[in-house]
């Protein structure tokens, strides 16, 4: 009776602040734009029966037939995979790193990765502009040392979206490979020199293997996000870089079009859900291997 | 037959297998003057030590001591501060572990998770290039020789402990290697699977031929594997010997302590005879008599070892004994097939006396504060000088 009561309270909370907002937004996707306040119609308002009556599909179909949409669909996949991988081979090195240093190293290091969410993410992005800007930190470090005559254009392009994406989602990637390799028993490594392997394909028989799930689970926790990103486009990607998250708020704040603005955001869902069942999967595995 | 049982077995007077005793034989591994030290810890102090090929050696003593850091030194995950470790006459201070003909089965066995146990056993020989048939018919061959064939495509957490053993012994036989090393390899078995588990081991040993080295701080279990034991503590050797001659003629009282039971009576020596001491144990009481072919100086301090299964007790006083002592039973301790006496000399000193129990218990005559007399030959116990 108890449990059950203890289980309520996060499906209640699920519920009320993720079905019934979804449930709206697709309704919304269903309408159409209206000057209006609300600015769709029908609402609740026409009555129940003519509301269901005058639902249609005609904002999907407007997503297939503006380019705009399917590129920056593809567009948000192709920056979200490509930062992962990026943040996959800067983690993964550090994550290795904390689990090799010695024990009472650990804690600190553990600290260091987790310590920028101490900052709001918000001021820690505008921070990025600072350093990446044409007269930027970054640029006049490098006319400094003489390394370059001219400062870099690197705020505005996509190269600054991924540094943002990577040094954002950096801990999340971090800390379940860490977990990973920290659960790992050191003996193997050593059982594997001794049956003939380098320390290199040791690495790469045994300690990456044992790791995978860490680098499953790092890998859909920074792609997951990234996809639907909008903060990290928005002010370090300047106009040329096409994500969906930034097409989502276009949509919503700037033509005021809801219906269609609620189509591209339940089509998002609709791709994420493929990889947070992976990453389910992916949890439920580990799990049962751990036993 | 065990070949293992043959080393000690006393109806064959000459052991069939000691190439220690051969000063013309060549030793597989030749510890020279080893010395390990981790920062200010002396953990291998100037050791030096033989091991023959097919040897069943033993590397015993108390956590801490040194022998798993002897066995990591053959295995090539440490290497020695000073001296020189030999196998078959190459120095392998320069060869990394993946390159020495050494193999070692780890005390967590360390067998790979992600791998069924076919693949574990096959991991080594697929290091070494061969064809995949060839890898194949050994793989086999493990598996029957560990008779897990059953169970060749589960995964390590599918099987239980005692065939979580036996995989580990699999792959670490699969590359035939020059040198087994075994670190307490049966430390994680309970103890009625422990004891079948070391007769298999014994098993193997023979069929394989390989040389095995041991680690364990089981006594019993280096006792019953190993043609020769070396006891060890705090770095060093004290002595390295047959499992019956480590039993029965202890080099010194650390030895004789750590194997077994055994009785300690210190005193001060005369010469009584040849080869023939006594030994004043008491003030007041008459000394014991003890052959000894070792030397010892009149006036010597020195102590008599003696096992409780060597010291008779009697209710009524015996005629023809070479040592008789009184005493008092202070405490019985029955194990079922034995009874262990505590009997309290005059002078304060305690003597075990074992006794194996032939009688139904409801029978036995010897009781608590008991006088009784206890006896042994003047051969039962050993002087030791240290």
């Amino acid at each position: 009776m108890r449990r059950a009561a203890l289980i309520a309270v996060p499906y209640a909370w699920l519920l009320a602040l993720f079905l019934v907002p979804f449930a709206i937004v697709f309704k919304m996707s269903l309408s159409d734009i209206a000057i209006a306040i609300p600015p769709y119609t029908p609402t609740l308002k026409d009555g129940l029966a003519e509301m269901i009556r005058a639902f249609d599909f005609e904002n999907y179909v407007f997503l297939t037939e503006d380019d705009l949409y399917w590129k920056a669909y593809l567009s948000s996949l192709k920056i979200a995979a490509i930062a992962t991988v990026l943040t996959l081979l800067v983690g993964y090195p550090m994550a290795y790193g904390m689990a090799r240093a010695p024990e009472e190293w650990r804690p600190t290091l553990m600290m260091l990765v987790i310590l920028p969410f101490w900052t709001s993410f918000l001021i820690r992005v505008y921070a990025w502009i600072g350093i990446l800007s044409t007269e930027g930190f970054l640029n006049q470090f490098l006319l400094w040392t003489g390394l370059i005559s001219a400062p870099l254009t690197i705020l505005n392009t996509a190269a600054a979206v991924y540094i943002g994406i990577v040094y954002t989602y950096l801990p999340f990637m971090i800390l379940p490979i860490y977990a990973a390799l920290d659960r790992m028993d050191g003996s193997l490594i050593e059982a594997a020199e001794d049956l003939g392997c380098s320390r290199l394909s040791a690495f790469w028989l045994v300690t990456f293997p044992l790791s995978r799930g860490g680098v499953i689970a790092g890998c859909l926790l920074v792609f997951i996000p990234a996809l639907g990103e909008f903060v990290i486009p928005s002010l370090l990607g300047g106009s040329g870089t096409l994500m969906i998250g930034k097409v989502l708020f276009e949509e919503f704040f700037n033509n005021r079009d809801w219906p269609v603005a609620s189509a591209v955001a339940v089509i998002l869902l609709l791709i994420l859900i493929i990889p947070i069942v992976l990453f389910q999967l992916n949890q439920q595995k580990q799990a049962e291997a751990d036993r | 037959m065990r070949a293992a049982h043959f080393f000690w077995d006393a109806s064959l007077n000459t052991p069939v297998f000691a190439p220690w005793a051969d000063p013309d034989a060549k030793p597989l591994i030749r510890f020279q003057n080893v010395t390990k030290s981790f920062g200010d810890f002396t953990a291998i102090d100037d050791l030096t030590l033989d091991i023959f090929e097919r040897e069943f050696f033993a590397l015993l003593g108390p956590s801490g001591c040194g022998k798993t850091t002897m066995m990591r030194m053959l295995a090539g995950f440490e290497e020695p501060t000073q001296g020189r470790i030999e196998l078959a006459g190459r120095d392998i201070a320069a060869v990394p572990p993946n390159k020495r003909a050494v193999n070692m089965m780890f005390q967590s066995y360390a067998l790979f998770p992600h791998l069924s146990v076919w693949e574990n056993i096959a991991f080594g020989l697929r290091r070494e290039g061969k064809d995949k048939a060839a890898i194949a018919a050994r793989v086999e061959d493990m598996l029957k020789l560990t008779r897990l064939q059953k169970f060749a495509r589960r995964k390590p957490h599918q099987i239980s402990g005692g065939q979580r053993q036996r995989v580990a012994l699999a792959r670490s036989l699969a590359k035939a290697p020059k040198l087994l090393l075994l670190d307490e390899p049966l430390g994680a078995l309970d103890a009625k699977l422990r004891e079948d588990t070391q007769f298999e081991l014994m098993d193997i040993q023979e069929k394989t031929g390989t040389t095995f080295v041991i680690v364990t701080h089981d006594q019993e279990e280096a006792m019953t594997v190993a043609s020769r034991i070396a006891v060890m503590d705090e770095g060093k050797i004290m002595q390295v010997d047959t499992p019956d001659r480590i039993y029965e003629v202890p080099n010194s009282v650390y030895v004789a302590d750590f194997i077994g039971d055994v009785n300690i009576l210190d005193g001060t020596l005369t010469a009584n005879g040849e080869n023939s001491f006594a030994l004043h144990y008491a003030p007041d009481q008459a000394p014991i008599t003890a052959r000894s072919d070792r030397p010892f100086t009149d006036g010597q301090s020195a102590h008599l070892a003696i096992r409780p299964e060597k010291v008779a007790i009697h209710k009524e006083k015996p005629e023809g004994v070479d040592n008789l002592l009184s005493g008092e039973v202070l405490d019985i301790a029955y194990l079922g097939n034995l009874s262990t006496y505590h009997v309290r000399l005059p002078g304060g000193q305690v003597v075990k006396a074992q006794i194996a129990n032939t009688r139904r218990l409801s029978r036995r005559d010897i009781t608590w504060e008991d006088k009784v007399w206890i006896s042994w030959t003047f051969t039962a116990g050993v002087l030791l000088d240290q």
